[in-house]
């Protein structure tokens, strides 16, 4: 069927900020969809209020607009636009959830706009838990025993048939946000009491617990003539009772037989034309009882998902922009596969490797949260790995997660501890069971405990085993001469074992573990004796057909022979499909998974390098092993090696390739951790030298280089020890800021106010990095913090952008709101920070990005850090000025200079762009939402205005923090903050709003004349302020706190606040801006206006 | 050889790997499969006399075993198995339930017992991709494996002796020795399952039987029969060299010739056969069936390089206009300009255009290239059934 031609303009709706349960996959599906609805020429109006996306940038849609995700901004971009089409199944649950309530408000009527992807009806019975019931019904599959709850009494009814274990899922929140499993009626009421307040519609699904049945999902494509396909099938690792986000999961499923994957198949086909997505992909969940092979259908997505990028990453099929061009009618085998160009995108891709996705936590930055993996998502990103066998990728994916572990190492533990770690899901789990069967546990008793299939346990166990045979080795050639390192006599039967080992997946440094020696006599080992990965393409179709496409895997193959026809001797081969070209080339090293303080960012940047590099005329290479990213979509780069970010699989790689050199500055931590080893391989690293970034890195040179540069630090000193941290402290003055080096994302950075607690922090910190020493800096408090980036090619240096932070320095420059320009820096302040950076830059020899941070305080600048590498602030910057820094500086880093590229002067611009950070405090209960050094978001969105205070008030309402137009504000402060809460007070007064607040604070405000209402403590009996908040009385909180004492009284107050929906801040700076962009917002309406409009970009015709 | 094998092909590509099968030396032409599930239905399968499967999925083994995914009796009818990782644990419900018994070896669970039980060669630890782009480039060719030589030079010699599997008509191998009933359905997964016991005769009681078939078996697929028995047929399955007149004289209501080994044009018989049949009774082609179809309407038939094996290929059923991912095996092929407008294209490959389907422009005869079947592979095609029953229904409102 020929694509609509009644349709010219399709509004496409982005997931927003990256949140758990809604990460970059979002960003990669978008993307995908603009282009390919460009493609087929259509024009394209996409919102999205995260800058840190490929899809905002201004060249990926027609218009867009970097604006809030509310229906009512909505209705304004759709009443200037006037799209005939809106596609909400490319945004996660964010466009799903718009989408319906545009359509309830008739919105939708009103402006005659057309749902195309998935219908209203479609995403209502997919969505409403009773009508899916229904619908599966309906076709004759079985749900769990469910029933919908609105209140509490209905479900103490609902339980007693439903029985306990049960699982609760709130409707319609996001990655399974508020669920749980509760084994008893305390529990329960507990979570259904949360989970109701969560639930936008104040609905909790109760159903039957299929805990410990086997997990799957399938996703699905129907195009408009009703032609359906499988793309993959994924099985996962941990059973039911940990969302499919949190499991480990492997592709294809391992353990069904045919009859059994048919029947899953058949059903999925049934479940989407029942449901009626008419065209695009959905994902469908099962669960299967393994004991009788009960199959019960748990959930649908209609629409594209984190589960469908993976699948897409998973086999070559771009699930994403197929959906898009079905969308607009195309069918499937009017589309060709890009991969095999002959063959058309209606057949279900076929693969001959085995994919694992492991997931990524951040407990680590959530010490209060509890752990347990259960229905309800935690894991702050994953990686994806691709070997010919599950083992393969299993340990692929392990040293792919950058966790600093390499294999399926050693714990030390006692035997109820590790029956303890089996038994409740988390996220260690894997290793435990490794050391389980160590310790000599059977598979069954670890099935019995974990109920993971046997057929995964068994896998480890071959794992495990080779373990053994090589530290036999080990034993037999007993204390080793490091050089020659093998003796020869063993070698002869070494080299087989290592063969085997490195078949199974093993890295040289878990090998060289095993073996007491360094990983680099491993590599010499293998490179000496020619034991070498080989690459094998994905292609869709397992080798069927020629595939163009290198998307590329590494795997140690079995060498086979020729037989010569004349001398009939025999010549080995080895095949490898890399087929590297001879170009000029490039090797651009991604960021690895998401983590909090390394995210969408750094591929972005990344992504932004490709394509500067490209317009250049090099072959780009990329390699990360993130599959929710555009970075590791195989049009993205030239080449794609979908493969850990390890010195070991990285070197393979540039062997096979022979770049010219490699790119390190852009993907963060990940990537820059491997420069200097890199180098000390011989490898060129292109742009600014690694001796330069240990330079900016490295604590006492750095010292030197501001001396020389007569540059301000604050008083700083090192330490080793305890001992040696308390005399720096001593002599810096309290408080004091620690940390230990070279980390990214303020990992174990702490404020301390007294030495008692500097010997404590000290205990913990020197785990955190026994390589480097803590950092002691002088803590400057109130200091305004400032972020510059910065490009150089070594003599010319341009700033990208000043950022000046809304939360006082102290608050992690990731966590803390900014604006760009500065709002309140003097001119003078803003100019000296110009230079200065300039300074450092060319004192650095800094050849591509560089991010300095400052503080200011009383008019004196002082250099926090230097970063000569892509930072975070990146694609703000970009999206804020409209200079692509990233493409720039990687144009750079392969020698043209700023001249050459037209950029001579730095960019002033007349708007306001805010970024403001987002939080997953609602995902990890009994967590503090109280802001600090250690950095604690999950993303961010920017406001965009030509005024701060709206600029600031749409970043608050994008980032779900909608500060109130009128209503009470609550406010409790630290005495440190009163002085400054007047002017606040009194403009929220002369605003109409009124102010309640604690005793101490309202006093303090009465008697400047303030007409303030008290409320109680918690403390202080009832009602206090917890209850005022849970009875909905209270609009805004501001709630700044001193010391543990005071934090932990005050705990309840943000805990409700969070749990209530209610905006907050816990800054005086946070407060101050709210109450701006209240005045603004009041006086003014909010307006939207494209990026394209902000940076005079004209439409393309 | 200490549980090492050796895989030769005719144009000297030698193969190192580990056996996981029974011992001993076979020679077949060597296909590759693409199929990720299925191997049990694929070592069963009758079709594959004659030849040796590399599977393309690298792991196999994973689901063991079990009585029910059986597509013929007497175990594999592969000449060979060749995998890259064969897994030795196998987990599943099924073959926990109902492992296969196996005279004399009790009941059997893994996928290595179930090969040596039947004295089917296996072998694994082969680079199974380059193998599979080696055939897709070079075509398919016969290869030898063997547990017992360990010298190439003499196992190529060995393989290149053999005529090639054109040279036999394979048929005669695997057709019924007997006309039997079937009654069995399709497999379908029941709640309670008690009887572990039970026969694949006992499976599933039929539909309300409608008409009459009798299906000429030239290696057929259990699941064609179990799809007649739910189009709600009565089936009887009669011997390949079973003479026409034969099948007449039961006067059945329709007849279907079923998929098979081998060159079509080494079955002169079935062939013959079938040109008695076309405009007598109704005639439902499936596979080797289809090709013999052709070239019993006067039409000829050629080799794919490397034939058509797995589960994904997506074949147009021109008649609906749906795309119908179906189940293949096939290394031959009818090529319809050679029927002269005698037939009209039903179905169309979209991989590569190649025929999949085609009905007799007058007579009541229709046949497919792919396995609307299944097993192993999707049930998208699975229709094709009832329109046979659709057709036979036609004929006969016809005649009264």
């Amino acid at each position: 069927m020929p694509k609509r031609t009644d349709i010219k303009k399709i509004l496409l709706i982005g997931s927003g900020p990256i949140i758990i349960g809604q990460a970059c996959e979002f960003d990669y599906s978008g993307t995908q969809a603009c282009k390919a609805l460009r493609e087929e020429g259509y024009k394209v109006v996409l919102v999205n209020s995260n800058p840190a996306t490929i899809m905002t940038d201004p060249e990926t849609a027609d218009v867009t607009y970097i604006e809030p995700l509310t229906a009512e901004v909505l209705e304004m971009i759709i009443k200037k636009e006037r799209p005939d089409a809106i596609l909400p199944t490319m945004g996660g649950q964010t466009a799903l959830n718009l989408a319906v309530e545009l359509a309830e408000k008739g919105i939708l009527d009103k402006y005659k706009v057309e749902l195309i992807g998935a219908k209203l009806d479609a995403i209502r019975k997919a969505e409403d838990r009773e009508l899916f019931k229904e619908a599966m019904k309906k076709i004759g599959l079985e749900v769990p025993v469910s029933a919908h709850i609105g209140s509490m009494k209905d479900g103490l009814e609902a339980v007693e048939y439903i029985g306990f274990p049960a699982i609760l899922r709130p409707s319609f929140t996001l990655g399974g946000t508020g669920g749980g499993i509760a084994y008893n009626i305390e529990e329960y009421q507990v979570l259904l009491e949360h989970g109701l307040k969560l639930s936008p519609v104040r609905q909790v699904l109760v159903e039957e617990s299929a805990l410990g049945w086997k997990e799957y999902e399938l996703e699905v494509m129907r195009d408009v003539k009703d032609n359906v396909v499988i793309i993959c099938s994924i099985e996962n690792f941990d059973p039911m009772g940990v969302h499919t986000g949190d499991s480990i999961t492997v592709a294809p499923a391992q353990t069904l037989t045919d009859k059994e994957y048919q029947r899953m198949r058949d059903a999925s086909i049934a479940i989407i034309r029942e449901i009626g997505v008419d065209t695009g992909g959905s994902n469908i969940q099962f669960a299967l009882n393994r004991d009788n092979g009960k199959m019960i259908v748990i959930e649908m997505n209609p629409r594209v998902s984190r589960s469908s990028a993976l699948a897409s990453k998973a086999t070559g099929f771009p699930i994403a922009k197929i959906a898009a061009k079905l969308a607009v009618g195309l069918t499937l085998d009017e589309i060709p596969n890009d991969i095999t160009r002959e063959t058309p995108a209606s057949f279900e891709p076929t693969i001959d490797y085995v994919v694992t996705k492991f997931p990524r936590f951040a407990f680590e930055k959530f010490p209060e949260a509890d752990p347990t993996l259960t229905t309800q998502m935690k894991s702050v990103g994953e990686v994806m790995a691709i070997g010919r066998t599950f083992k393969e990728s299993l340990q692929k994916a392990i040293r792919s997660l950058e966790i600093g572990t390499r294999g399926l190492e050693e714990v030390q533990a006692d035997m109820s501890v590790i029956k303890s770690r089996l038994k409740t899901p988390n996220a260690e789990r894997v290793w435990y069971i490794a050391q389980a069967m160590r310790e000599g546990m059977s598979i069954q008793e670890i099935h019995d405990l974990t109920w993971i299939d046997p057929w995964f346990l068994e896998n480890i166990r071959q794992i495990i085993e080779m373990e053994g045979r090589i530290s036999a080795e080990a034993r037999k050639f007993g204390s080793l001469d490091p050089d020659p390192v093998f003796p020869a006599s063993h070698l002869h039967n070494f080299l087989p074992l290592l063969k085997e080992a490195k078949q199974l997946g093993f890295s040289d440094r878990r090998i060289a573990q095993l073996l007491n020696l360094q990983e680099a006599d491993i590599r010499h080992l293998r490179k000496r004796n020619s034991i070498k990965a080989v690459y094998k393409m994905v292609d869709t179709c397992a080798a069927e057909f020629a595939a163009y496409t290198p998307y590329l895997y590494s795997t140690y193959e079995i060498p086979f022979h020729t037989i010569h026809p004349s001398s009939l001797t025999l010549h080995p081969l080895v095949e490898c499909e890399a087929n590297p070209s001879d170009r000029k080339k490039v090797i651009i090293l991604g960021s690895g998974p998401n983590r909090i303080g390394q995210g969408i960012e750094f591929d972005y940047c990344c992504v932004h390098a490709v394509f500067a590099l490209k317009e250049l005329g090099y072959e780009t290479i990329m390699v990360n092993c993130n599959p929710e990213t555009v970075s590791t979509d195989y049009d993205t780069a030239d080449r794609l090696y979908f493969e850990p970010l390890t010195i070991e699989d990285v070197l393979n790689i540039i062997d096979a390739e022979k770049p010219e050199g490699v790119i390190v500055q852009f993907g963060g931590q990940t990537p820059l951790k491997l420069a200097v080893p890199l180098e000390r391989e011989g490898v060129k690293i292109l742009g600014t030298s690694p001796d330069s970034i240990d330079r900016a890195e490295d604590r006492r040179r750095f010292k030197k280089l501001l001396h020389k540069l007569n540059l301000n630090q604050a008083d700083s000193d090192t330490a080793m020890s305890v001992d040696e941290a308390l005399s720096a402290a001593g002599r810096i003055g309290y408080p004091v800021m620690v940390r230990p080096s070279y980390v990214l994302g303020g990992r174990a950075m702490e404020i301390v106010y007294d030495e008692n607690s500097l010997s404590e922090y000290m205990k913990r910190a020197v785990k955190a990095s026994p390589e480097h020493p803590v950092l002691v800096d002088k803590y400057l408090e109130d200091a305004i913090e400032v972020d510059v980036d910065a490009i150089s090619d070594g003599k010319d240096v341009i700033i990208g952008g000043v950022m000046e932070h809304i939360e006082e320095a102290g608050i992690h420059s990731g966590d803390s709101a900014c604006s760009l320009p500065p709002h309140s820096l003097p001119k003078k302040i803003v100019r000296d920070i110009k230079r200065q950076t300039k300074a450092l830059a060319r004192e650095l020899n800094v050849i591509g990005l560089m991010n300095v941070q400052f503080a200011v305080k009383n008019q004196d600048i002082y250099i926090l850090e230097v970063n000569p590498r892509g930072s975070r602030t990146i694609p703000f910057v970009g999206k804020a000025t409209g200079v692509p820094l990233a493409k720039l500086a990687a144009k750079v880093i392969v020698g043209r200079t700023l001249k050459e590229l037209g950029v001579t002067k730095d960019k002033n611009i007349k708007h306001i762009a805010v970024k403001e950070a987002v939080f997953p405090f609602d995902r990890f209960h009994g967590v503090d939402s109280i802001l600090g050094p250690e950095m604690k978001s999950t993303g961010e969105v920017m406001g965009i205005d030509k005024d701060f205070g709206i600029a600031f008030g749409k970043s608050q309402i994008s980032c779900g923090n909608r500060i109130p137009l009128e209503g009470r504000i609550f406010i409790s402060l630290k005495d440190k903050d009163k002085p400054a809460s007047v002017p606040i007070v009194k403009k929220m007064l002369e605003l109409g709003i009124s102010v309640i607040a604690t005793k101490g604070t309202a006093e303090y405000l009465k008697d400047r004349g303030l007409d303030v209402e008290v409320v109680n403590k918690v403390a202080e009996g009832r009602p206090h302020i917890v209850d005022k908040i849970k009875n909905k009385e209270i609009h805004f909180v501001i709630n700044t706190v001193s010391g543990a004492q005071a934090q932990k009284d005050s705990f309840s107050i943000r805990q409700s606040a969070l749990q209530y929906r209610v905006p907050f801040t816990t800054t005086i700076s946070g407060a101050t801006a709210a109450v701006n962009a209240i005045e603004m917002l009041k006086k003014k309406r909010m307006n939207i206006k494209s990026i394209q409009e902000y940076h005079g970009i004209k439409p393309k015709k | 050889m200490s549980g090492k094998a050796l895989l030769v092909l005719s144009d000297g590509i030698v193969f190192e790997g580990k056996s996981f099968g029974a011992s001993g030396e076979t020679l077949g032409e060597v296909v590759f499969n693409t199929s990720m599930t299925g191997y049990q239905e694929i070592l069963t399968d009758p079709s594959y006399r004659g030849q040796i499967v590399n599977m393309t999925y690298p792991q196999m083994g994973n689901y063991g075993v079990n009585e029910e995914d059986i597509e013929s009796l007497n175990g594999p009818k592969v000449e060979g198995f060749i995998v890259r990782e064969y897994i030795d644990f196998p987990s599943n419900w099924r073959t926990e339930k109902c492992g296969v018994r196996s005279a004399g070896r009790g009941v059997i669970h893994s996928l290595g017992d179930y090969l040596k039980a039947y004295g089917i060669v296996g072998i694994e630890h082969i680079d199974t991709r380059a193998l599979t782009r080696h055939l897709r480039d070079h075509g398919a060719r016969m290869g030898i494996i063997s547990t017992v030589d360990p010298d190439p030079e003499s196992l190529l010699k060995k393989v290149r002796k053999h005529p090639g599997i054109s040279a036999f008509d394979l048929v005669r191998d695997v057709t019924a020795k007997e006309i039997y009933k079937w009654q069995a359905g399709a497999w379908k997964w029941k709640p309670e399952e008690k009887e572990v016991e039970k026969e694949y005769s006992a499976l599933r009681t039929p539909h309300s039987v409608f008409k009459r078939v009798v299906v000429y078996d030239f290696g057929v697929k259990f699941n064609i029969l179990r799809n007649l028995v739910d189009a709600g047929f009565d089936v009887t399955v009669v011997p390949a060299q079973t003479p026409a007149e034969a099948v007449l004289e039961m006067d059945p209501d329709g007849v279907i010739l079923s998929n098979g080994p081998g060159d079509p044009e080494t079955v002169t018989y079935a062939i013959e056969n079938a040109k008695k049949l076309m405009g007598k009774k109704p005639v439902f082609g499936i596979c080797l069936g289809h090709q013999i179809l052709g070239l019993a309407m006067g039409g000829r038939t050629y080799k794919l390089k490397f034939g058509h094996h797995g589960g994904n290929h997506p074949v147009r059923d021109l008649v609906t206009g749906r795309v119908e991912i179906t189940s293949q095996n096939h290394n031959y092929c009818v090529d319809i300009n050679s029927l002269h407008g005698r037939v009209r294209l039903t179905h169309k490959n979209l991989y590569d255009g190649t025929e999949e389907g085609m009905e007799h422009v007058e007579l009541p005869v229709f046949s497919v290239q792919h396995h609307p079947e299944a097993g192993p592979g999707p049930n998208d095609a699975a229709h094709i059934f009832k329109r046979f029953r659709d057709l036979i229904e036609g004929v006969y409102a016809e005649k009264n």
